[in-house]
């Protein structure tokens, strides 16, 4: 019997779309315990054994609180914002592959220009927050959004160009491209500066500590989602954690080589080192939260634009030389 | 540039010490679960003792009530009669009352007191859902006539004696209190109150 092309492809998004909820609401757990590790607390313990259950506990408590929207806000867009952010953040897992066999890359979509179709989505989840902010009607979000904006417009450029070193080394746009061209080498290591750029660049793509300017709560007290509650703020929540998620994927498949595994262990499937990688780098950002305070704000776009853009030029035209000249 | 190579080694620092601490002996005491291991003569609930007759011990002088810096005793006396003796001296206390929420748990009652009636316990958990809740009277106060003497306070183990129990148990223990439902005591110990008024 003929399965129809469509059918697949959504049961194999729907079988995604759970795996990455899944995953958002166990990384959202392990990130409140490795904080209170870190701070000398237990954290979550008490819903469930070793508090499994919390993210359900979570999820029913969102749920069941009330949906407001401030009398001065835009109620449509106000509304939308969320399912912006939340969309976004979803779609690009229809273009990342996490593993391969003999038939091919394991996608939804095995796209050709997958980077650059994965930096449009990303770059898009930006109005989610902007217009969140903007339609609250309110003093906190707005400052939350316009610094969203900024801190986009200032770290998609560096994150941009530490890509392109990658692209040349790879000579190909597609994801499982890059995988299959790092199966001697990560590009780790002739990327390793292209890699830290990617690697803070990537914190403040996804807003997260140092980079929170965004929510600031000592500051905006929850910036773009101060007026957000129940559901919405939920799916703000989910978004944020799942573009963690989407960043440590790109990491592991631009730089650490994918699904491929690491001297020469290729007796564990691919999956699971493509799973351990993306794991190092969710713990990684955990690790950030509870070690740096926030920075300025100034600060921040000094550093994004004086250090972190020249740092990935010079990046750029070294790589581009070098292979330049190598033929 | 030098100042910002310096950044670098700073962050990888806090993470390192960050990541140690992962590792580190937590203090959390979980405390429903597991309870702290008081000082040997903590000042937690009173309580009022008997001798191992069963004959109760406060004979209602009031010196703990004058004693009180935070006036949360009241103590109103009566005489015994031959044929029901309360305490061995002539007279025993008719009502007993201290306001928990007042007391600062200092001990002055227990030193004050001569016959070593009032004692503080290392029972601590106090908790109510009304005011009225925290006047504990003689119902509350007095150990069971089979709890006999107790430990004096000065002999107690570290802890919690193991014959104390917790305040919940003595609650539903101590047969004294039976008749005193959880939801009308507020309002018994209102009228208490009213009747020590007039």
């Amino acid at each position: 019997m003929h399965v129809p092309d469509w059918i697949v492809i959504l049961i194999k998004s729907a079988i995604l779309l759970l795996v990455v909820v899944t995953t958002f609401a166990y990384a959202m757990l392990a990130e409140r315990k490795v904080l209170g590790w870190m701070q000398l607390r237990p954290g979550p313990n008490r819903v469930g054994p070793w508090g499994l259950m919390q993210p359900a506990a979570d999820a029913a408590k969102l749920i069941l609180k009330e949906d407001l929207t401030p009398k001065t806000a835009d109620p449509l867009i106000y509304r939308l914002a969320p399912f912006i952010s939340l969309l976004t953040a979803f779609s690009v897992y229809a273009i990342i592959p996490f593993g391969a066999d003999s038939s091919g890359a394991w996608a939804i979509g095995n796209v050709n220009a997958g980077i650059l179709l994965l930096m449009a989505i990303t770059s898009i989840g930006v109005y989610g927050i902007s217009l969140g902010g903007w339609a609250s009607g309110s003093k906190y979000p707005l400052l939350g959004s316009v610094r969203a904006t900024a801190q986009m417009i200032s770290y998609e450029l560096g994150m941009s160009l530490s890509f392109i070193g990658v692209l040349i080394l790879a000579g190909t746009t597609s994801l499982d491209g890059i995988v299959n061209a790092q199966a001697h080498q990560w590009f780790i290591i002739p990327q390793i500066l292209g890699f830290l750029i990617y690697i803070i660049t990537a914190v403040a793509e996804t807003n997260r500590v140092p980079f929170d300017l965004v929510e600031a709560e000592t500051e905006l007290v929850a910036g773009f989602h101060t007026e957000y509650s129940g559901l919405r703020f939920g799916l703000f929540f989910i978004a944020e954690y799942v573009n963690m998620l989407t960043v440590s994927c790109i990491a592991t498949l631009l730089f650490l080589g994918g699904w491929n595994a690491p001297f020469g262990l290729a007796i564990v499937p691919g999956v699971v080192w493509f799973i351990a990688k993306v794991s190092f780098f969710m713990f990684f950002y955990m690790w950030l939260r509870a070690t740096l305070p926030r920075f300025r704000y100034d600060r921040l776009m000094a550093f994004g634009w004086k250090v972190l853009l020249p740092l990935a030029t010079l990046n750029l035209v070294i790589t581009a030389i070098i292979v330049a000249l190598k033929g | 540039m030098r100042k910002q190579l310096y950044n670098v080694g700073a962050i990888l620092k806090g993470l390192s010490i960050t990541f140690k601490f992962m590792f580190a002996k937590r203090p959390t005491i979980e405390y429903p679960s597991v309870k702290k291991q008081h000082a040997p003569r903590f000042h937690g609930l009173h309580e009022l003792r008997r001798y191992a007759d069963g004959k109760e011990r406060c004979i209602g002088c009031e010196l703990c009530s004058s004693a009180c810096p935070a006036n949360a005793i009241t103590v109103i006396g009566a005489e015994n009669s031959p044929e029901n003796r309360k305490s061995p001296g002539e007279r025993h206390a008719a009502r007993y009352e201290i306001d928990e929420l007042r007391c600062i748990f200092c001990g002055m009652c227990e030193e004050a007191c001569p016959t070593d009636a009032i004692v503080l316990t290392p029972r601590f958990e106090m908790a109510d859902y009304r005011r009225g809740s925290f006047i504990y009277a003689k119902d509350r106060l007095l150990v069971p006539p089979e709890a006999g003497v107790g430990t004096p306070p000065d002999e107690r183990p570290n802890g919690i004696p193991a014959d104390l129990g917790s305040v919940a148990e003595v609650k539903s223990t101590i047969d004294i209190t039976a008749g005193y439902g959880a939801t009308h005591r507020g309002e018994i110990l209102k009228t208490q109150r009213r009747g020590l008024a007039g």
